[in-house]
């Protein structure tokens, strides 16, 4: 026992951190490929409906976003407690979907113009009467290929 | 005699890179947008009469601003809805109350009756769009259910494996046919 106790306790080496770093890239990395950028910040509260039969969302450089809500409590002074819409970062109204589509088409190429999805984000309150003129005034600017946001629910029994 | 360089340190690299990741992290959003396609149909114009449609050809889906269903005029529920329209759509007894069909050339799946039924959607300006979005789900449901069964027995694969030739086949086979009328404006805000 003497030959161990009366030895000096070793150090213990400092860990190599080298490849640290290496590693938290890799995690960068993974989740910059596996997200996408948060476009405008919400005005309104939107709790989607669900739905089982719901599908992915395909080419999302082609999607314009209408969204209808209630404004969130800290916007209710400005815009009310009744559903309003949000085209991109404003508060609009109906009336002005067709500039809103006619903006996003100018964006877009050409050849990507056909198809052009028009995504509709409403919170599940929303009365049908704001969503139908909503879809007429699609109608009126051609953009015809809709689509409604859910969430992936199961089926209800 | 050049000297040996001492190692660089490191240890802070970490560090940087913690702070980019975080900060991706909370510009950047994962959920990806689910939901249900639709296709709009063109604005009318305005001197066309509508085509007229057989009353057996037609099957009415009525929502009311207190999202009660009307199947034909008869109070429904959404859990039967899926199957009221498969049985109207598939009409797989040749029933003279259901929808006629049509043979039709279809490549790959050869001649194949297509069913010239249509749901035809109506709901006031009160409904939410949480039943809207149910009602529209279940007749999706009821489409997917068919083309399902459809590329199973003639391809003996689920319709979402099938290639574009094979599915472009089975959609002109079972088309989405849902028309939906314009709102009416009783009841409601």
């Amino acid at each position: 026992m003497a030959r161990f106790t009366g030895k000096k306790a070793k150090e213990t080496p400092a860990l190599n951190m080298g490849s640290m770093s290496d590693i938290i890239f890799m995690l960068l990395f993974f989740f910059m490929v596996i997200t996408t950028m948060r476009e405008s910040s919400l005005y309104v509260k939107i709790i989607p409906p669900q739905g089982s039969e719901v599908v992915k969302l395909e080419k999302k450089s082609l999607v314009s976003y209408i969204n209808v809500g209630v404004p969130l409590p800290d916007q209710q002074k400005k815009y009310g407690t009744e559903p309003r819409i949000q085209l991109n970062d404003m508060i609009s109204e109906v009336s002005d979907i067709v500039t809103f589509v006619e903006l996003e088409r100018n964006q877009r190429i050409e050849a990507d113009r056909p198809y052009i999805t028009t995504a509709i984000k409403a919170d599940k309150q929303v009365r049908m009467g704001m969503i139908s003129d909503i879809k007429q005034e699609l109608r009126k600017s051609g953009a015809l290929k809709i689509f409604y946001n859910a969430s992936k629910g199961a089926r209800k029994k | 005699m050049a000297r040996k360089t001492p190692g660089l340190n490191t240890s802070s690299m970490s560090d940087i890179s913690f702070l980019l990741l975080a900060f991706f992290l909370m510009v950047s959003n994962i959920n990806s947008d689910m939901g249900i396609a639709r296709r709009l149909p063109p604005p009318l114009p305005e001197d066309v009469e509508p085509p007229e449609v057989r009353e057996r050809n037609i099957f009415v889906v009525m929502v009311n601003k207190d999202d009660r269903l009307l199947f034909n005029r008869e109070y429904g529920r959404i859990d039967d809805l899926k199957d009221r329209a498969k049985e109207f759509l598939g009409n797989p007894e040749n029933r003279p109350n259901l929808p006629e069909k049509i043979p039709t050339e279809i490549p790959l799946l050869g001649t194949y009756d297509v069913s010239k039924g249509v749901i035809s959607l109506r709901n006031d300006r009160g409904t939410s769009y949480d039943m809207y979005l149910q009602v529209q789900n279940e007749l999706t449901a009821a489409i997917n259910e068919m083309r399902d069964e459809l590329s199973t027995t003639r391809f003996g694969k689920k319709y979402t494996d099938l290639n574009e030739e094979q599915r472009k086949a089975v959609d002109t086979a079972i088309p989405v046919a849902i028309s939906e009328a314009e709102p009416t404006k009783i009841g409601g805000k």
